[in-house]
């Protein structure tokens, strides 16, 4: 086995892992701003593949053109469900919020079964199988595309949360909320303006996603339990960490998949959650305790 | 007076349930071993998290590895099931007793907890899923015999036997689940639940007392797991370690009401003959509506949720003048 072909295999999984970033990166937002645990995050990145789906179905256009409409239809869904329901529930027990995310993922996930029956649905791009070669190496370009606008995005919510006005004032009710209220900020819309980007991150994601695997409403759990395996790997709240748990899972994927049999390489993503749990309860970015 | 009313409903309960069989078709009695099943499985979930606090999201584990010990023993060796659910409440406390070792140990807390115990769920699911002494993914088929005489000794038989064992056990964890919400060890948990600081600074070994928790749910949740491999004689890693039956077992007990003895129970029953009325429902209107059941369930849970938090039995209770019950 060349050298080459293991640096191949290793590219692959960081481009894929990037999109996987992008996906916890939402999950991580509306953790670390608001310690509610989207269960419903699979769901929501389900959504944006079939958003993504369905324009690429009907008006026959390239998903990457799409991925602004997936990521607005997200931001809408997350808006509303923050602000008309899981805002009544931030104060609850854990187990409570947990159960009333479930309930929401319960609904989405058979509506796209009703929707869009069982099946796999893909798209077929034209450059699908188009690729870079760089020396020895040869590069997809459809992971590299997706790679590079998910890399781009997380730029930019970085930058929202750093440079705007409503970026720095969600992070102040982040840090103390109490204050916040205090000087006036309008809580429940900043809460509801974050659960909307998180969800439009992951509708993002979403899009992108669908460049490389078929949609079917099952994958809904798969995506959930990926989603808290890389953000808890990274770090619950740390915007890097997500990118780099979502590169270090995608990279395990890859090698297990092809090392091993495909059937487990989630096996691995357990196992490195796990250990990362006992050692690094914050995470490998995570602020301490 | 007050207890003395809730022993009284009680007895009545029993009775009737044992009468079920006699009264009923094979239809229902397959209904209610299916909630006398989830009632199992809630009232022993219930010892973790409604007693001691600690919420565990990947029970599916447990009862996977109940039934594939019971399952497998039998397959292999013909092995009663009576041992194997010696043998596998044995496994599952060791490994419940690993997994709270590590959680407790290392400080892992809360949210963090509960995705420590999905995490080895999914672990063990996909392990199993490669594991061929047991199948692997072509799945563990027990040998059916012939159904026209009742094996207690082997669980081969009709339904109506499955389902007074079912009621057995149901019955039994009941008897325990109250027996220890009396004792010491009962208190310590209810304690640790509101405030483990204050426990520890009281003199409780919260270490110990949590630990006994894990295990004496995961072995319980076990020993549901062997009926569940008998009853349905058919294993597939994918399904018994599921993490939707982990999600399952724990709805009951939480729109039940976590921490009471009853309210699991309740809670369970509820759940179960929604899903069948849905499931009928969905049938009435034809095939390919699946999902509509599933939203229904969803949508009717969400209700649930946001009107009643701490569940639907402590008001009930209230209602049929049974606060006396120790259901704190």
């Amino acid at each position: 086995m060349s050298p080459e072909f293991i640096l191949g295999i290793a590219i692959a999984g960081t481009l894929t892992g990037a999109v996987y970033g992008l996906m916890a990166l939402g999950l991580s937002a509306i953790f670390g701003v608001m310690r509610v645990v989207n269960f419903a995050h699979g769901e929501m990145m389900v959504g944006g593949m079939y958003i993504a789906y369905l324009l690429y179905k009907t008006m026959g256009l390239d998903p990457i053109m799409m991925l602004p409409v997936a990521a607005l239809g997200l931001f809408v869904v997350g808006y509303l469900l923050q602000r008309y329901l899981v805002n009544y529930f931030i104060e609850v027990p854990e187990h409570v919020q947990f159960l009333l995310l479930l309930a929401v993922a319960m609904v989405f996930t058979n509506a796209f079964l009703m929707i869009f029956g069982p099946d796999a649905r893909g798209v077929q791009l034209p450059y699908a199988f188009d690729s870079y070669n760089v020396g020895p190496l040869v590069i997809d370009k459809v992971r590299l595309i997706a790679a590079v606008i998910a890399v781009l995005i997380a730029a930019l919510l970085g930058l929202f949360f750093a440079k705007t006005r409503t970026g720095k004032a969600i992070r102040a009710c982040a840090d103390n909320l109490t204050g916040a209220q205090v000087v006036g900020l309008d809580v429940k819309h900043l809460y509801a303006v974050t659960f909307g980007l998180g969800a439009a991150c992951v509708g993002a994601g979403g899009a992108l996603m669908l460049l490389l695997v078929d949609v079917h409403p099952h994958l809904t759990t798969d995506y959930t339990l990926l989603g808290f395996i890389i953000v808890i790997i990274g770090g619950l709240g740390s915007l890097p960490g997500a990118l780099l748990g979502g590169v270090l899972i995608g990279l395990s994927e890859a090698f297990a998949g092809f090392f091993l049999a495909a059937s487990m390489k989630s096996m691995f993503a357990f196992g490195l959650l796990i250990l990362v749990l006992l050692f690094r309860p914050n995470g490998l970015l995570g602020r301490g305790a | 007076m007050a207890m003395g009313r809730a022993t009284r409903m009680l007895i009545g309960l029993m009775v009737a349930l044992l009468l079920a069989p006699f009264i009923g078709n094979d239809y229902l009695v397959s209904v209610l071993i299916l909630c006398l099943f989830n009632a199992y499985l809630a009232q022993a979930w219930n010892i973790m998290m409604g007693f001691a606090g600690q919420l565990s999201l990947g029970h599916a584990l447990y009862v996977g590895l109940g039934a594939y010990a019971g399952g497998a023993l039998f397959f292999h060796y013909g092995t009663p099931p009576w041992i194997g659910m010696i043998v596998g409440a044995a496994i599952a406390a060791l490994v419940g007793g690993v997994i709270g070792f590590l959680g407790f140990r290392f400080g892992v807390k809360g949210v963090y907890f509960a995705l420590l115990t999905i995490a080895f769920a999914e672990f063990t699911r996909i392990l199993f899923d490669h594991f061929t002494w047991v199948g692997g993914s072509s799945g563990l088929y027990l040998p059916v015999v012939r159904a026209d005489h009742d094996n207690l000794l082997l669980l081969r038989g009709r339904p109506a036997m499955f389902y007074y064992v079912i009621l057995g056990l149901s019955a039994a964890v009941f008897l325990i689940c109250h027996r220890i919400l009396g004792s010491r060890l009962g208190y310590y948990w209810r304690a640790i639940r509101e405030d483990q600081d204050a426990a520890q600074a009281l003199g409780i070994d919260t270490f110990k007392a949590k630990m006994a928790a894990v295990m004496l749910s995961a072995a319980l949740t076990a020993v549901g797991g062997v009926f569940y491999a008998f009853y349905t004689n058919t294993l597939y890693a994918e399904s018994a370690f599921a993490m939707h039956r982990s999600i399952e077992l724990i709805l009951g007990a939480i729109i039940g009401g976590m921490g009471t003895l009853f309210g699991p129970i309740l809670g369970a029953f509820l759940l179960t003959l929604l899903g069948e009325l849905l499931t009928r429902l969905a049938e009435n209107f034809g095939h390919g509506f699946e999902g509509v059941k599933q939203i229904g369930y969803g949508l009717i849970l969400l209700v649930i949720i946001a009107l009643r938090r701490e569940g639907v039995w402590p008001r009930l209770a209230k209602r049929l003048g049974l606060d006396g019950e120790k259901a704190s």
